[in-house]
């Protein structure tokens, strides 16, 4: 196929669980520092989306290229889980279960994969934790384990873990919607500093004004398809679709 | 006649020796028993069809016959392939895999048990799946496991006694040798049952220690 020319590139991305066709068609494009929001309700294929990005889900058809390189390329098994381990490393996620490692500190939690992976010393791996978890201001907790922290302690941790591994991509699927409300805003903060670092994000999210001050273009997906997409302004103030009208004025009601 | 104790100090060295017999063979075999039965559980989950055949059929003849018929088959059936062991290490493997396959079941459930969020977390790190098994699954499901192959680990040291049937004088032979020359069954056995009674209270004690030090409630 052609050649890629942006940094992160969808070509009719197709997946179906059996029978259920779960996306359809959907293409996307993100540059490089560029943060997208994907919006919609649920069910409409949002996580398959993001997880197809490092074939967590594989589709079933279409291509997802990143940087250059094709993630979902066809190869033998072997050579297909090689490949797919290195483009993993290239592509931190963040899941709305934090998914720590319940066995390990956050010291741990942090290091074991640049440890397992990347075979940094022992004074570049202690260095490491102390400067992911200092970003995510959780510095103090770094022997704790995560047993001992709150939710929104937990998914700083997570994603201190995840920019571990220098990402060149961020991935969130809706990292708030399991916590308290009043533990949202500290990963928020978190991730607008990541913003501020022109950290290429997709973040899936059902929160509108987060999407609203941090995105630089928001998708609204509707059973399988994109329904909508354009910058927040635009997008929230003047949408053009009757779905994603519909969608936004319960969105924006139910939560205020 | 009556009972007397006071004829005990004579033979007690005897009967450490068979102590020192039960205690090393059931370390021995217990450790055996847990890393087999990590790797039985993983080949059972994970390894090829044709891989996991041969486990099955191991699986099927430590569970489905008795524990004695396994050591007569180890120590005196080998020998006639060629494979000629001391009877204590007949005993250890006997032992061992009997229970490796018990723990391999406890394992098994655990690993399934481990949400499988942490296995998807450890792969979008880069990690592959063997990596993902041996650094994030397994050990949460061995943490899990630990109470009931404690339990295991008590009927292996009770079971210990059976390698008696091949001549290694471990405590319950050792007993028996010295009851041979005394006539003095109620003595020596109520000694050996104090003996496996403290048994018993150390490897409760060290599994306490164990849980203690990796349990991590999630
Ligand atoms: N592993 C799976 N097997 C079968 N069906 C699945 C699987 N994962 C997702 N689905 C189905 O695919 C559809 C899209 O799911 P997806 O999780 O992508 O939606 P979503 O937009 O993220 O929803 P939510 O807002 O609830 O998280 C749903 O109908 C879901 O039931
Ligand atoms: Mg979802």
């Amino acid at each position: 196929m052609t050649e890629q020319t942006h940094f992160v590139e969808i070509r009719h991305a197709q997946k179906s669980f059996g029978a259920l066709e779960v996306l359809k068609d959907i293409s996307l494009n993100v540059e490089r520092g560029q943060i997208v929001g994907i919006i919609g309700s649920s069910g409409s294929g949002k996580s398959t989306l993001l997880r197809a990005i490092n074939d967590l889900d594989p589709l079933t058809g279409g291509e997802i290229w990143l940087d250059g390189v094709q993630v979902n390329k066809t190869l033998p098994h072997r050579q297909y889980e090689k490949h797919i381990n290195e483009m993993r490393q290239n592509v931190g996620m963040v899941f709305q279960h934090f998914n720590l490692f319940p066995h390990m500190t956050a010291r741990e939690n942090v290091t074991m994969a640049p440890k397992l992976l990347k075979g940094l010393s022992q004074a570049d791996v202690d260095k490491l934790a102390e400067e992911q978890l200092d970003k995510v201001g959780m510095l103090e907790r770094i022997d704790y384990y995560p047993s001992q922290l709150s939710g929104g302690q937990k998914q700083r941790v997570a994603i201190a873990r995840a920019l571990a591994m220098k990402p060149k991509l961020m991935l969130f699927d809706e990292a708030t919607s399991a916590l308290d409300p009043e533990l949202v805003e500290e990963v928020n903060l978190v991730m607008k500093k990541l913003a501020e670092e022109h950290m290429t994000m997709i973040i899936v999210t059902h929160e509108m004004d987060f999407a609203a001050s941090v995105c630089d273009r928001v998708l609204f997906m509707d059973k399988g398809v994109v329904v909508e997409e354009g910058p927040p302004s635009v997008l929230f103030k003047n949408p053009t679709q009757d779905r994603t009208r519909e969608f936004l004025r319960k969105h924006i009601e139910g939560a205020s | 006649m009556g009972l007397d104790f006071s004829i005990i100090p004579k033979y007690m060295d005897i009967i450490l020796l068979g102590v020192g017999w039960t205690v090393g063979i059931t370390v021995a075999a217990a450790l055996l028993s847990f890393v087999g039965g990590i790797i039985f559980a993983v080949i059972a989950l994970y390894a090829p069809w044709l891989i996991r055949q041969p486990f099955r059929l191991i699986e099927w003849v430590f569970m489905g016959t008795p524990l004695l018929l396994q050591l007569f088959l180890i120590y005196f059936g080998l020998v006639q392939i060629g494979i000629d062991l001391p009877a204590f290490v007949a005993g250890i493997i006997g032992l061992g895999l009997h229970f490796a396959v018990y723990n391999s079941e406890l394992i098994q459930t655990a690993i399934l048990a481990v949400d499988k969020g942490q296995m998807e977390a450890a792969r979008t790190l880069g990690l592959g799946r063997g990596q993902a098994l041996r650094k994030v699954v397994i050990p949460q499901a061995v943490r899990a496991v630990i109470p009931p192959i404690g339990n295991n680990m008590i009927a292996l040291l009770k079971d210990s006694a059976l390698v008696s049937v091949i001549g290694v004088s471990e405590l319950t032979l050792s007993a028996q040798r010295v009851i041979g020359k005394t006539y003095r069954p109620f003595e020596f056995y109520i000694l050996a049952a104090a003996f496996y009674y403290v048994i018993n209270l150390c490897m409760e004690w060290v599994q306490r220690k164990i849980e203690r030090r990796i349990s991590i409630s999630r």
